[in-house]
């Protein structure tokens, strides 16, 4: 149960959609395994549905790692350095609470719905585009990439003009072969074009977006407002962006699961629960990292205090979260999927992504009832350069 | 003995899972993001509904006493 085994994480894949990399579900499928992520570190991991949440809600597991910081370059190098302010993924307990729980209502249920008009508008507006200039068009510059960027700024409160800056820093921000220099590079010329937004929002004193928040009713410093807005600008750029597209591929490759949403559109949020459960639990892979700060039992081992731990969302594949776990069924009831994570770190964005997900999905083949892939699917490029999975290109025809 | 929902606050993260499993037992607060309670001692018909909130809850604060 404790060999070592080389953690595959950079490895290839047998296939794009359909496997994380080769050889990691076998590795873990006995429970949990330890293994050496490149940099050497040795680190525990867990890949079954209990263990995972476990691990992710049990404070005896920390998120601050000590001074190894989870981001790096190629080299080994810290990107990000683990006390850096407003980093709401290293932190725990109180102090995690003080910059999580004010921007939970800037991502209420209630506000994400009355959003939902104007995240149709854009959907609408966008497929408008694409219909007029005739296929084959990539999907991902159409739509999967503009939608959720285009919003998480409305959210945040940053003029348009600033979209190709964000999108361009976001991909680079996102690479893992960039230097720290490079990283720093981008920081700075985020927070130079976001530090008089924030000034003018202290002037009006408006609490109407989520800078606006930040500004006028936080004790946030500048520091960490700034840190704050470039974490919601790269994530909400990247990561629903390449699952709107990984849906839709997902749903290429198989007709008959396409044909429930067409049958019943109305139930695109239920859809959308099992694509995340699936897509997500097929990415595989070793995931979020947290540290042991006392000896814990997960999984029937012994993880010792001090001992790193990764989780696989490959979990959202056991069969102790729902029958046949291993199948994209879209009539499915919604189970207690991982996509989102657990634990008092779960996604933020998770009910944005969602109405985005449900909007641009359902509306992208109810207007293009005919959409296919211009090349198999098998034969598109994959962004394996990023933290971030997804396809580098969409190629579609109608 | 009807059933009795609560929302532990002081832990509660706002992330609204509560509100998408039940949305007729719960709501979030206009002020704070926070979950908030609104049919503390749901009927029958609507304890399926909290069960899932007490599961999907990533900060594991909704409890349901049956």
């Amino acid at each position: 149960m404790t060999e070592a085994a080389v953690c595959p994480v950079h490895h290839e894949r047998d296939h794009p959609l359909l496997n994380g990399p080769t050889g990691f579900a076998e590795a873990v499928s006995d429970g949990p395994v330890k293994m050496v992520w490149p940099n050497g570190v040795e680190a525990w991991v867990v890949a079954s549905y209990a263990g995972v949440r476990q691990v992710l809600s049990d404070p005896r597991f920390t998120t601050r790692k000590g001074g190894q910081p989870e981001m790096r370059t190629d080299d080994g190098e810290p990107v990000l350095d683990a006390d850096q302010p407003g980093n709401i993924n290293a932190i725990d307990g109180p102090e995690h609470m003080r910059l999580r729980r004010p921007l939970a209502r800037g991502f209420m249920v209630k506000r994400m719905n009355q959003l939902r008009p104007r995240i149709q508008q854009i959907v609408d507006e966008h497929l408008d585009v694409m219909e007029a200039k005739g296929g084959p068009v990539d999907l991902v510059t159409s739509l999967c990439l503009p939608l959720p960027s285009l919003v998480i700024a409305e959210l945040l409160g940053v003029p348009p003009e600033h979209q190709e800056l964000f999108q361009a820093t976001a991909r680079d921000m996102f690479g893992k072969n960039g230097s720290k220099d490079e990283y720093i590079a981008h920081a700075t010329k985020l927070s130079e074009v976001l530090a008089p937004i924030v000034a003018q929002k202290r002037v009006s004193g408006s609490t109407d977006d989520l800078i606006g928040l930040m500004a006028n009713d936080t004790d946030f410093s500048m520091e960490e407002l700034i840190f704050l807005c470039i974490g919601m600008l790269a994530a909400g750029h990247e990561t629903t962006s390449n699952f709107l597209g990984l849906f839709t591929l997902h749903l290429f490759e198989r007709p008959d699961q396409l044909e429930v949403l067409r049958r019943d559109p109305s139930r695109a949020d239920v859809v959308v629960e099992e694509l995340l459960r699936y897509t997500v639990g097929h990415l595989g892979g070793p995931g979020l990292t947290r540290r042991a700060t006392e000896d814990v039992e997960v999984d029937g081992v012994l993880i010792k205090a001090g001992d790193w731990v990764s989780v696989s969302l490959l979990a959202n594949l056991d069969e102790e979260l729902c029958p046949r776990a291993g199948e994209l069924d879209l009539e499915r009831e919604a189970v207690s999927h991982l996509g989102f994570g657990f634990g008092p770190h779960q996604c933020l964005g998770a009910n944005l992504a969602r109405a985005e997900l449900q909007i641009g999905l359902r509306t992208l083949f109810e207007r293009f009832p005919n959409l296919r892939p211009a090349v198999p699917v098998t034969e598109m490029s994959y962004r394996t350069d990023m933290i971030t999975y997804g396809a580098a290109e969409i190629p579609v025809v109608w | 003995m009807s059933a009795t929902v609560r929302i532990d606050q002081a832990k509660c993260i706002g992330s609204g899972q509560c509100v998408l499993a039940a949305p007729d037992v719960f709501d979030q607060s206009d002020d704070d993001g926070l979950g908030i309670v609104l049919v503390p001692h749901p009927p029958a018909e609507l304890l399926p509904g909290v069960r899932d909130a007490v599961d999907r809850c990533p900060a594991q604060v909704v409890t349901l006493e049956e």
